[in-house]
């Protein structure tokens, strides 16, 4: 069921955001239980009658008529809630209120409105993502906890604080432009870790969390349908994303092997994101600011039109990671740095590379530090030093994606002499 | 071919997430779609609300809510095509509703 992809989160999230706006942040919890139970009802039925043409008016009707069904309540019984009258002066109000439900621009806008609501800059990067995996690509807090290898008390504790600090704001969905371009790097900042959390999965489960990664481009997609929100940073960050998608069909092979960049089948690639990103990226190329976004972009585009990776323009690359360690330096683009340096001047340069990494000790707890080491002393005929990186990456190794890819590798660096000869 | 009713009842705490129901879903989508396949659907038949009145007659008319246990509300039914009451059942046995701790009763549909 191909079309149905992702169908209940993608419209729990659209329903959450525009129910809100009609009743109200105030009324959040109700919001979600309302639109919990619209899904519920829907899967009872589909599940036997099978899904609708249109699933989504489907819904929306569904959900439509159970807000009303609640508002006839409060209505016999002469007891608005408080939090509920001061939004809604009459069934009449609410009726014309929902009827908007149905015009796609203002679903858009909601979620807009709602994703900006979430990045809220009293509110931590950790809070914001959580907010907005949950209430708008309706993850669980189990499966937050699951994709972020946090506790589940930790992700729940996290949400509820950061949902009570919504419903206290009275002016969710009353944002102007100014709050739009203050917040909006936030936003980009929280769907580009939202996207890097998939695409480099902690996640015990599996190392590839698609599920992330397409959560982060729809959203990612709405910010380029709005002209306050469509920046060039917008589509550089839309574009990067949809170059390394564009490879996430290669990353692991037949048996769920993790296959590094160099070594996948390139004819895998997905070649319709592969030219939406490049197009994305030529998008981006206006104005005069040059974000991280942009030179990622760019890099992943190099490899990308690389026919194979023996013509991979490392020198260009190794000049754009020059760049993107002046706009936004870290140890982690340090290390892809001395990589690409490696492929360029072989890895004694890239060795000695990491070893000048000022703050090399941040890397430590970063399973693809060690192996980066592991690599190049391999590559360099090190093999007693390889295998040795390599065994202290595989005791940070996240999922077993990335403990079979290091076992294999410290297969390669042959048998231990060390423990061949009991004498030493 | 005989006729025979497959009868769903009680199962499914309702599910956690959007992303559970899209895998139950999709779970029920493909066992229709492989009993259709084979040509076994004659009727995908009704989904019932778990909401309900069951009326009793004696002493007199009385009205009172389902005596069912939800384990054993019927939430559904499906027409099928079999060969006989064991070719209906093991055809059942595929169903998404066991994961969830449901049963199915399959019932012979009496045709003259």
């Amino acid at each position: 069921m191909e079309p149905l992809e992702h169908l209940f989160r993608r419209e729990a999230g659209r329903m959450v955001a525009t129910l809100t706006r009609i009743f109200g942040v105030a009324n959040l919890a109700l919001v979600e239980d309302v639109v919990q139970d619209a899904l519920c009802r829907a899967l009872e039925t589909w599940k036997i009658r099978g899904v609708p043409d249109d699933p989504a008016a489907w819904l929306m009707t569904t959900a439509k008529n159970r807000a009303l069904d609640f508002l006839r309540r409060e209505h016999t019984a002469h007891a608005f809630a408080p939090q509920v009258s001061w939004h809604v002066e009459s069934e009449q109000a609410i009726r014309s209120g929902i009827e908007l439900l149905d015009a796609a621009a203002t679903i858009t806008d909601d979620q807009l409105r709602m994703m900006f609501s979430c990045c809220s800059p009293r509110l931590t990067e950790e809070s914001q993502i959580a907010l907005v995996l949950h209430i708008l690509c309706g993850f669980s807090v189990a499966e937050i906890a699951s994709a972020f290898l946090s506790r589940h008390d930790t992700v729940k504790k996290r949400i509820t604080r950061a949902k009570a600090l919504l419903a206290s704001s009275k002016r969710l969905f009353e944002l102007t432009d100014a709050d739009f371009a203050e917040r909006l790097s936030s936003v980009q900042r929280a769907l580009y870790l939202l996207f890097s959390e998939g695409f480099h999965g902690s996640s015990t489960e599996s190392a590839v969390r698609a599920e992330l990664c397409d959560a982060a481009m729809r959203l990612a997609a709405l910010l380029c349908e709005n002209a306050t929100t469509a920046t060039p940073a917008t589509y550089a960050l839309c574009s990067l994303m949809f170059l390394h998608a564009a490879r996430l069909p290669s990353r692991l092979d037949q048996s769920g092997n993790f296959t590094q960049l160099l070594d996948q089948d390139r004819s895998r690639w997905d070649q319709r994101l592969l030219c939406e990103g490049q197009r994305l990226l030529e998008a981006s190329a206006t104005g005069d600011e040059l974000t991280a976004y942009h030179v990622e972009a760019a890099i992943a585009s190099l490899h990308a039109s690389a026919r194979d990776a023996a013509s991979t323009p490392w020198r260009e690359i190794v000049s754009l990671y020059d760049v993107l360690m002046r706009v936004r330096p870290s140890p982690v683009v340090a290390l892809h740095r001395a990589l690409a340096i490696a492929q360029c001047d072989g890895p004694m340069r890239g060795l000695e590379e990491i070893l000048a990494i000022s703050d090399r000790d941040r890397l430590a707890s970063y399973p693809f530090y060690s192996a980066a080491l592991g690599e190049l002393e391999l590559r360099n005929g090190q093999l007693a030093a390889a295998r040795q990186h390599y065994r202290e990456a595989l005791a940070l190794a996240r999922n077993p994606t990335e403990r079979r890819f290091l076992e294999r590798r410290i297969t390669e660096c042959g048998p231990d002499a060390a423990k061949d000869s009991p004498g030493k | 071919m005989a006729q025979f009713a497959f009868l769903y009842r009680g199962g499914d705490p309702m599910p956690a997430s959007p992303a559970e129901m899209q895998q139950r879903m999709e779970k029920w989508h493909r066992w229709f779609k492989d009993l259709a396949d084979k040509g076994h659907i004659k009727d995908r038949g009704i989904p019932l609300d778990r909401s309900g009145a069951m009326v009793t007659g004696a002493p007199k008319r009385n009205i009172t809510d389902g005596p069912y246990a939800e384990k054993d509300l019927v939430i559904g039914l499906t027409v099928v095509e079999a060969r006989d009451l064991a070719h209906a059942s093991e055809l059942s046995m595929a169903c998404p509703i066991f994961e969830q701790g449901g049963c199915v009763e399959v019932r012979p549909i009496l045709m003259l």
